[in-house]
Order: C-alpha cells, then sequence, then structure tokens
C-alpha cells in the first residue's frame, strides 16, 4: 500500500543523506521525498511516499525513528488526512487544441501560467492521484516536460506533527 | 581553560575516563598527535593498520562494557578503520572513532588524503559528525560517547578537519557534564503490562525455550539470566553473541542453536510452543529458513532496539527495553507468586530434550592420528580452567571455539558475529590483554584468518601483551572447503593456501616464540608450555587435520529440525582431497 510519512528532522548538513541511503541500504521503495524547513529554523520536515505491505511500512517508520536526526514522524495513513502535490507541466499547443487544453485545465481546476504562440505551461496542485488522471487525459504527444514536487501532506483538525 | 581544538579533544577524552587510544598518526591528525604527546593519563597504542585499531578498541569494549577509543588520519587511515567499524555496528559494540580530515577550506576540492568519511560511514555507525567549528568539539563529542554507549549500542564516528585542531587558535573549554539530544531518547524500561502479559504465557508453556543474545551481555543481564532461568527450571540456548551470558556447564543450557548449534538446541527450538527471545535479533545463521522457523511457537522478544522486533520473524508480544531492567521487572512479579509453572508438562520436555542430548552431536573421532582441531580447543578448556578471554576470527576454528570451550562467564568470548570479520582476533586479543593484563588471553585463528592482520605481532611486542595464539592451522580456509564440499562437489575453488608462511619463524622474527606441533599427544604440553611463557607472545601453530569440518550443521534453505549431523564418527582417516 501507498503511505505518505511525515518527518521532522534536525535541519543538518547530511541529515537528508541519511534518510535517503537509509531506503536504499535496506532495499526500501522510494515515490518521492520533498524536503523544506518549517517555522523552526532548527527543524526540517521531510515528506516522503513509500510503498510497502503493513510489515514492510512498520520497518521503515522503525527503521527511521532509529536515525539518530530524525525527531518525529507520522504515517499520515494512519489518520484522516490532505495531501497535496505540485505540478506543472508544459504542453505544445496549436491554433486548434489551444481551448480545448485550457478547458481541461479549469476542469482539474489548473492555472495556464505562462503562454508562448506554441505552448503552455499549467500549474495545478492536488493529490497525486489527480494530477496523474490529468496527466492521462491529455495527449501524451504534446506533453514537453512535467515537473512535479512529490506529494505533501497534513494531517485533519487539531493534532498536527510538532515538537 | 583556554585550549587549542586539538587539546580539547585529549582533555575531553581525559575527562570522559578513557584509558586507551588505538591509532595511527598522519598528516591530519598531526595536531591531536602533538596534543596527545603532552600527557601521560591517557595511553595511545599504536598499530600497525587502523584496521587493527579498530578491532583493538572493539574488544577493549566487549570486555570491559566501556566504550572503545580510535584515533587515525583522513583519507586512507579513515577507509582503513571502515572495516573494523562496520564489525563493531554489526555487533552493537559501543566506539567512538575520531577520524582527522583535510582542512575545512579544501573540503570537497579533492585534497590530499581527502575522503568523505561521514558519507562513507553512514550505513555503518549508530552516527557520525562532522566538526565545524572548534567551540564544538567538547559537545560533539560528549553527544558521540553518549549515542555510542546508551540504548542500542554502536559505533559513532568524529571527523575533525586539521584547522579545527590547530594549536594557534584557543578557546575556553570545560567538560559538559550534560547533554541532551530532542531527537535521541533511548528506551530504558519496558513496559509493565507486555512484562506481566509475558510472563503469563511464559508459565503456561509446555515447551518452553529461553534464546538469549549478545543483548544480555551488553546490557550486563548475566545474573537476572541465570535467576530467571533457574526459577523457572526452563531450558536455555544461546546466539554465538550470547555464550557466557548463562553458564555454558550448567544442565539447563543445552548449547548454542543456529547453523552449527547443538542438534538438542535446535530440535527445541523447533518442538517448542512458547520462545522467549532475549536480546536477541533473529539473525539469518539462527532461524534457518525463515518459513519454517519454529512452527508450533509462541514468540516473547525483549529487546532495545524497536527496530528489532519483527524485523524478520512475527512477534506475539514485543517488549522494548532495557534487558537488564525487563528482566528485573519480571523476576519481581516471579517473586510476587507469579511462578506457577506447568510442571508436569515441563518434566516431560527435559525427558525429550536429553533424547535428543543422547545423539551426542558434538562427537569427533578422538583416536585420531591427526590433531583433530575439537581436541585443540578442548585441551585449550582445560589449561586455562575455563578462565581465559578467547577471541577469534572467523571460519571454522571460530565455531569449535564457540562449540568446545564452555564460556561460563559474560565477555570471555570476543568474535565478529554479525559481519563476519577475519582479522578480528589477533587485535581483538592485544584489546583485551590490554583491558585485563592479569587475565590470559587466547587468540583461536587459522592460518588464514591469522594472516589478515598479522602484523599486530609487532604491536604485541611494543606493548607488551602476552597474547596467546592458537593457529588451528589445516592449510585450508576450512569454513570455504566445507561448503564447496558440501555445495559444489568438492571443487575447491581458490579455497587452499599455498605458499604458507612458517610461522615459528613469522613470530620470532616479530620477536615472539613460535611453537609448531602436528601430533595430538602434542597438544596438551604445547599448550602448557604457551601458557607458561607469562610474559611473552606464544604463536602455537598447530597442524589439523585438514579434512575435519563443523558438525552439525544447518544448510542453507533448512529448517531447525533438518540438520546435517556427522555421519560416521570415524571417518576414514587421511580421507584425500581433490
Amino acid at each position: 500500500m501507498r503511505h505518505i510519512i511525515s518527518i521532522l528532522i534536525e535541519n543538518e548538513a547530511g541529515a537528508l543523506s541519511r534518510v535517503a541511503g537509509l531506503f536504499t541500504a535496506r532495499g526500501y521503495n522510494i515515490e518521492s521525498l520533498t524536503v523544506a524547513m518549517t517555522e523552526d529554523k532548527t527543524l526540517s520536515r521531510m515528506t516522503l511516499v513509500t510503498h510497502g505491505s503493513d510489515r514492510v511500512i512498520e520497518q521503515i517508520t522503525k527503521q527511521l525513528n532509529k536515525l539518530i536526526d530524525v525527531v518525529k514522524l507520522i504515517d499520515l495513513e494512519d489518520a484522516v488526512h490532505i495531501e497535496r502535490e505540485l505540478m506543472m507541466v508544459k504542453i505544445k499547443t496549436s491554433r486548434e487544441s489551444r481551448q480545448e487544453m485550457k478547458r481541461t485545465a479549469d476542469i482539474f481546476r489548473g492555472k495556464i501560467i505562462d503562454v508562448t504562440p506554441y505552448t503552455y505551461v499549467i500549474e495545478m496542485t492536488g493529490t497525486s492521484a489527480k494530477l496523474d488522471s490529468f496527466l492521462a487525459v491529455i495527449d501524451e504527444k504534446s506533453i514537453i516536460e512535467v515537473v512535479r514536487s512529490g506529494a505533501t501532506g497534513i494531517s485533519r483538525g487539531e493534532k498536527g506533527l510538532h515538537l | 581553560m583556554e585550549l587549542s581544538g586539538g587539546q580539547i579533544v585529549v582533555q575531553y577524552l581525559k575527562d570522559e575516563g578513557v584509558e586507551f587510544i588505538f591509532g595511527y598518526p598522519g598528516g591530519a591528525v598531526l595536531h591531536l598527535y602533538d596534543a596527545l604527546f603532552h600527557q601521560d593519563d591517557i595511553k595511545h597504542i599504536l598499530v600497525r593498520h587502523e584496521q587493527a585499531a579498530t578491532h583493538a578498541a572493539d574488544s577493549y569494549a566487549r570486555v570491559t562494557g566501556k566504550p572503545g577509543v580510535v584515533l587515525v588520519t583522513s583519507g586512507p587511515g579513515a577507509t582503513n578503520a571502515v572495516t573494523g567499524i562496520a564489525t563493531a555496528y554489526m555487533d552493537s559494540i559501543p566506539m567512538v572513532v575520531i577520524s582527522g580530515q583535510v582542512p575545512s577550506a579544501v573540503i570537497g576540492s579533492d585534497a590530499f588524503q581527502e575522503v568523505d568519511m561521514v558519507g562513507i560511514t553512514r550505513p555503518c555507525v549508530k552516527h557520525n559528525f562532522l566538526v565545524k567549528d572548534v567551540k564544538d568539539i567538547a559537545n560533539i563529542l560528549k553527544k558521540a560517547f553518549y549515542v555510542a554507549t546508551t540504548g542500542r549500542p554502536g559505533p559513532v564516528v568524529v571527523d575533525i578537519p586539521k584547522d579545527i585542531t590547530d594549536p594557534s587558535v584557543k578557546i575556553p573549554y570545560k567538560y559538559p557534564k550534560k547533554v541532551s539530544m530532542r531527537s535521541y531518547n533511548p528506551a530504558t524500561k519496558g513496559h509493565s503490562g507486555q512484562i506481566k502479559k509475558a510472563l503469563d504465557l511464559l508459565l503456561t508453556a509446555k515447551k518452553p525455550m529461553i534464546y538469549a543474545g549478545g543483548g544480555v551481555i551488553l546490557s550486563e543481564a548475566s545474573k537476572e539470566l541465570i535467576k530467571l532461568v533457574e526459577t523457572l527450571g526452563y531450558p536455555i540456548t544461546h546466539t554465538l553473541m550470547g555464550l557466557g551470558g548463562y553458564p555454558a556447564t550448567d544442565k539447563q543450557f543445552v548449547g548454542m542453536l543456529g547453523m552449527h548449534g547443538t542438534y538438542e538446541a535446535n530440535m527445541s527450538m523447533h518442538e517448542s510452543d512458547v520462545i522467549i527471545a532475549i536480546g536477541a535479533r533473529f539473525d539469518d545463521r539462527v532461524t534457518g529458513k525463515l518459513d519454517r522457523f519454529c512452527p508450533y511457537a509462541k514468540i516473547i522478544h525483549i529487546d532495545i532496539d524497536p527496530a528489532s522486533i519483527a524485523k524478520t520473524v512475527k512477534v506475539d508480544i514485543p517488549i522494548v527495553g532495557d534487558i537488564k531492567s525487563v528482566l528485573k521487572e519480571m523476576l519481581a512479579l516471579i517473586e510476587e507468586g507469579h511462578n506457577k509453572t506447568n510442571v508436569t508438562a515441563l518434566a516431560a520436555w527435559w525427558v525429550q530434550i536429553n533424547k535428543w542430548r543422547e545423539v551426542n552431536c558434538l562427537e569427533y573421532n578422538r583416536e585420531s592420528r591427526l590433531i583433530k582441531p575439537q581436541y585443540v580447543i578442548e585441551q585449550l578448556y582445560e589449561v586455562t580452567k575455563g578462565e581465559a578471554i578467547i577471541t577469534s576470527d572467523v571460519g571454522q576454528h571460530q565455531m569449535f571455539a564457540s562449540q568446545y570451550y564452555h564460556f561460563n562467564k559474560p565477555r570471555r568470548w570476543i568474535n565478529s558475529g554479525g559481519l563476519g570479520t577475519m582479522g578480528f582476533g589477533l587485535p581483538a586479543a592485544i584489546g583485551a590483554k590490554l583491558a585485563y593484563p592479569e587475565m590470559e588471553v587466547a587468540c583461536v585463528t587459522g592460518e588464514a584468518s591469522i594472516q589478515m592482520c598479522i602484523q599486530e605481532l609487532a604491536t604485541a611486542l611494543q606493548y607488551e601483551t602476552p597474547v596467546k595464539i592458537i593457529n588451528l592451522n589445516n592449510r585450508y580456509m576450512g569454513m570455504v572447503r566445507q561448503w564447496q564440499e558440501f555445495s559444489y562437489e568438492s571443487r575447491y575453488s581458490h579455497s587452499y593456501m599455498e605458499a604458507i608462511p612458517d610461522f615459528v619463524k613469522l613470530a620470532e622474527a616479530y620477536g615472539h616464540v613460535g611453537i609448531q606441533i602436528d601430533k595430538p599427544e602434542e597438544v596438551r604440553p604445547a599448550l602448557e608450555e604457551a601458557f607458561a611463557l607469562k610474559d611473552r607472545t606464544v604463536f602455537l601453530d598447530i597442524l589439523t587435520d585438514r579434512t575435519e569440518n563443523v558438525y552439525p550443521m544447518i544448510e542453507s534453505g533448512k529448517a531447525h529440525n533438518e540438520m546435517k549431523l556427522r555421519v560416521a564418527i570415524d571417518t576414514p582417516i587421511n580421507r584425500e582431497l581433490a
């Protein structure tokens, strides 16, 4: 099953490679990994999307917790949560296809953020699955470039992952 | 007190109570070595190869329980230390390795003797640090010792660029008394509810097994383990790393389990209905084929590392905590009256176990006119009255030592269990002898392993560590040859040793005593002679039966109840090989 693991980690050089290295060393899958600072400058937030059986996911969370730099983590699948990913797609357009492309982007609440006579750049956020669906409905041959941030997530309600 | 970075390192180590540093100087650590020169409190042991520094420090930690300390230079000094760091990591040994690094300003420029030590060691340390400011040294070292010695212990690397130890930059130094790390809070006490549940299950057992590993030794929980085993009257088996936790000569001890464990230990595990794993990690050499491991048993697992629990084997009752504390709590419950075992079932279980014992799985040909390695270990046990510290290398001799030297006390059996590092034995013996000069220390080795760190004979001379090297010389890489015999139709691909040195002359060249023997009747007198030479390192080169194999054995892919036993005790003498 797909899991989104959200990690608070010491904002130190090498912290990212400790996490990435753990996944290669132990042969775990890694679908995406995003890292950025939090409101607390000493901490980074890492969101990791991985696949595995319950047993594998249990090992992954244990092994991550074992890393000295990891302060806290949660598996977002354990609770109701919101997932978002940002995508930017550069698409070839022609006079005939421009309107159709814009309508499709609208349906997915995408925004056109760059326009040239022959291209659009469409910005879209949503769950990774939604972004996949958008890519599935547009003509594959029209895609010049896809840039995705990898999923991030946050739990719903009052609880949160903080110190 | 105003000190330079190099002086801070040395002063910190003194304040930490460090007795020995095992190391080798080089460019990036010259400031540090200069600081060492000006003091006498810490003894520096100059090894002849950095791998040996890590093994000796590791062994010092294994015999004393205190962290071992290593000091190496950047680049090759650091990479040479990696094998020893990985060895300590696999066996959860507390160790702090200080490596020099090229000056901060040139890091990343492929400078002379530069290597990314933090990157290289990341997968084989508990944690590592790169010191970026002289002001951080004391706190980082404090954290390093704290992380290395608490929770599940392990090696920690502290990489220090040369400019950080610059003698011209002095800052105030104070020993940091406290350390706190918000991201690291190792478990100590186990969950009381789980401990009660575990005991309840344990008491209902009809065919219980206590399976105890190296965690018992690391946690200093031998006393509590003995009490538990005695009170319950249950059989106990040890992993390779656990040997000595429970006295091997006691009748409740059924021997080591696993690939070369005893028939009775493995059969008992297989038939057991409740297993309590204490500080053991269900290693593949222990479990054999996983899906047929202990098919009838409910499993209780006590371990300080949550990640060890349910890693390979599903566990019914997990307890995360320090072994000593958990066992104490369990014993307290027993004393309160939670002590009713199933006496009838237990009696029947012991009848069964004793039947398995009658197979006498460790018997070998005592009539042989060639020296049997098992016989050497038995004699070694007798000559040292079972009181020696035994270090070993890796291979057949290691298994013979674990099977035939009956370890009755913890911290006496020093071997590379997890990583299986050849070359470990001799530096380990030196580290152990430095820690306990009054104890007998013997290194059980083979002609292949010993050559991987043979240069340490010079260290043994320099620091007068009179260890006894018991070289079981069968002119083969015995364990490799055994597997080739069993699984590759005896195609001995590169597993024999040609051009074996004259070990007697070699020992003499290094200033030691060399003795070679090849007849069974010479074994006892040679051992006695070796141990009588109190202040000399003795290299006892023992030409053993080349064909001897380690039995019993669980071959790969087999379960505990499918052990390969020695077919006939009187296998033809001098069976011709290849």
